[in-house]
């Protein structure tokens, strides 16, 4: 394998762990809060399809980004209005939201478009450009060091929006205030209802908050990393980031860790169909499945322990 | 499943899932009116479509039968409080184990080949849930979780699977070559001419129908009349409770996963042996999925999931043919099923709580 490989390998890495990041980061901090959200697949996709969509008829990316943000947190709502105001199960509740995702995306763009369920191709400013660090691109001719600087630089601006909130989820999680009642509502809800602070209001701007990040990384599925929506375009990875999210333990740096490690799994499954190591082959679908067999080996506690936050899945109820 | 003392039962079981369908199948009606087409055109299409015709029926009961399966599936596991979300990864390996049963042996008869099928497409659908099973109850790692894992280890596994092992190398599709004729099942046209009954030759309708019924049969006598079912309630009821009668919590979990499993692998003897007669990619078809929309729907008791898993057939052969007369994608039953899942089942206190109100209300003016 020479650098060249190796730079485009990890340059595609970056790239397929951005919607993961997202995704995985609004996983955290809902699942901080104590609700479950197995509906961030769903979200990745709707807002992928209305992103799409506006960006289309504005001609607009940043038009496309803000819709798809807002079409994702309608269904964060719409998850916080079974799971907190109605107490509902909130697995169910996930459940049927990647269903109405998968459904709604197809049936309004058969309608908008009539083109099977797709989007347009997106073109020009429909689309983020590629971003291109000045310091680093002057790098481009210097021999090794040019090759690395390749694969930091030219991607779309949501790449690195990605990374920046990174530390913002680790600063607002562990730094401020509000932080810290919404890891205290996952943990012991009834002591935060005791300090005077309202569980209700700090779960559904948890929920909110996911959905503006899943919003965001729908929106880099159809309009930087694609051109456009395609049905099913989510294509599991907000299960993937769910598993990331347990790999990190619920922890944003180790999210970004995880997600990398899971992008670099695709970007290589991509590149090498049937990757041979000399003794044995392995097959693609071994690396597309291994992501999920990491987590479940992670899961039972083979590798460490992921305790997920105490009173996760459980709806809240105020004593009266 | 709380407030049964407010309100009578009837209103339980059969009034509050029926304003939820009705508040699905509303905004259902809405969607199609939003995308330009007549609901009312569309409902009468859906129903002529599916129930006006052996063949319609042949379909809607086919569907129903894989749905039958799955929601009993869900059910098993939810009795005993957990939520097997991988009824469509124990489908697909169940499929696997069928497929592998059906071409290793020269089966001389089809009944035999059969029970050996059906012995084939529990155990590998079974083997599916033991380890998210296993997992949960020693290492108390979420079977939410692994099993929805489990459900992408499955599909990756059948794609190599089917294309690097049991593809005919002759063949470019990812798919088992056809099974032999001896093991192929008789449809329901079959079954019921000698009783001079004329039904649909081309409907995939066959004798798993019968299977799935008994299986129904099976799962009630199992939960609500023996011991070990007694067992599943009362684990599922409340964990420590359970352990103080000494009831094991490893045994109950591993056990009742082996039945979801088994009955989701039995799913296969339908769609794999007896419609398709070989295995494809993506057999399942979010059959699995679709048992947890039928196991809300009815309750998780059997005779409601019976009528569930006939409802959504016919939502899923109604579909089909409105996506084929009119404008409407398919993917509308996905989201009338998703839908039906989001009030049946996570919006189930939105309705139910006026519902226990206006109860209590009558009640008090009494």
């Amino acid at each position: 394998m020479d650098l060249l490989t190796i730079v485009q390998i990890l340059e595609s890495t970056l790239r397929l762990a951005t919607p993961l990041l997202f995704a995985c980061l609004a996983g955290i901090v809902t699942e901080r809060a104590g609700i479950f959200d197995i509906g961030l697949e769903g979200k990745l996709l709707i807002s992928a399809f209305f992103s799409a969509a506006f960006a289309y008829y504005s001609g607009s990316a940043w038009v496309g980004l803000l819709v798809g943000i807002l079409a994702s947190v309608v269904f964060s709502i719409l998850h916080g209005l079974a799971s907190i105001t109605f107490r509902g199960n909130q697995l169910i509740s996930g459940v049927a939201i990647n269903f109405l995702a998968s459904g709604t995306t197809v049936v309004i763009a058969q309608s908008w478009f009539g083109q099977g369920g797709r989007t347009p191709s997106l073109t020009g400013d429909m689309r983020f450009g590629r971003l291109d660090i000045p310091g680093v691109s002057a790098l481009a001719d210097v021999p090794v060091l040019g090759n690395i600087a390749q694969i930091f630089t030219g991607h779309s601006i949501l790449v690195y929006l990605g990374l920046l909130f990174v530390p913002l989820t680790w600063y607002l999680l562990y730094r401020t205030r509000f932080g810290l009642r919404l890891r205290a509502v996952g943990e012991n809800p009834a002591a935060v209802d005791t300090a005077g602070v309202s569980v209700v209001r700090m779960r559904y701007a948890a929920v909110i908050i996911a959905g503006v990040l899943c919003g965001i990384g729908g929106a880099y599925l159809s309009t930087s990393l694609a051109a456009g929506f395609v049905r099913e375009m989510s294509a599991g990875r907000g299960y993937i980031a769910l598993a990331a999210m347990i790999f990190a333990k619920w922890r944003p740096w180790q999210g970004l860790g995880a997600v990398l490690l899971f992008g670099m799994l695709e970007a290589i499954a991509n590149r090498f169909p049937n990757l041979d190591l000399g003794i044995i082959t392995i097959p693609n679908q071994f690396m597309t499945a291994l992501p999920y067999i990491l987590t479940v080996i992670i899961l039972a506690g083979f590798i460490g322990k992921a305790i997920p936050p105490r009173a996760g899945g459980e709806p809240y109820v105020k004593e009266r | 499943m709380s407030g049964s003392q407010t309100m009578p039962r009837w209103a339980d079981v059969l009034l509050v899932p029926l304003l939820s369908l009705l508040l699905a199948f509303l905004i259902s009606a809405a969607v199609i009116l939003a995308i330009g087409e007549d609901p009312w055109e569309a409902v009468k299409l859906m129903v002529s479509g599916s129930l006006g015709s052996t063949y319609g029926w042949g379909y809607t009961l086919y569907y129903a039968t894989n749905f039958l399966f799955t929601g009993l599936a869900f059910a098993v596991a939810f009795h005993a409080a957990m939520f097997n979300i991988g009824a469509e990864g124990q489908a697909t390996m169940g499929g696997l184990g069928v497929a592998l049963i059906s071409l290793m042996i020269p089966w001389p008869h089809w009944t035999i080949a059969l029970l050996g099928a059906m012995v084939g497409g529990a155990l590998f659908g079974a083997a599916w849930a033991f380890i998210p099973a296993w997992l949960q109850a020693k290492r108390g790692s979420h079977i939410v979780i692994t099993t929805i894992m489990f459900n992408f280890i499955a599909a990756s596994v059948m794609t190599y699977m089917l294309s690097h092992v049991l593809r005919p190398a002759t063949s470019m599709d990812p798919a088992t070559p056809r099974f032999p004729a001896a093991t192929n099942l008789p449809t329901m046209s079959e079954i019921l001419a000698p009783l001079g009954i004329s039904f649909s030759r081309s409907a995939p309708l066959n004798i798993t129908f019968f299977i799935a019924i008994i299986a129904t049969v099976g799962v009630w006598v199992l939960i609500w009349r023996t011991r070990l079912g007694y067992e599943i309630r009362a684990f599922g009821k409340s964990g420590p409770a359970a352990v103080y009668a000494g009831i094991s919590p490893v045994k109950i979990t591993v056990i009742a996963m082996l039945i979801s499993g088994g009955l989701s692998g039995l799913m296969a003897i339908n769609n794999v042996m007896g419609e398709a007669e070989r295995l494809v990619l993506n057999s399942v078809e979010g059959a699995g999925f679709i048992g947890i929309a039928v196991a809300l729907m009815g309750r998780n008791h059997p005779a409601g999931i019976a009528v569930a898993a006939v409802l959504f057939g016919f939502l899923y052969q109604g579909g089909a043919e409105l996506a084929l007369w009119t404008s409407i994608p398919r993917e509308m039953i996905v989201v009338i099923q998703a839908l039906v899942i989001l009030f049946t089942g996570a919006l189930d206190n939105m309705v139910r709580v006026p519902v226990e109100m206006l109860f209590r209300s009558l009640r008090r003016r009494n």
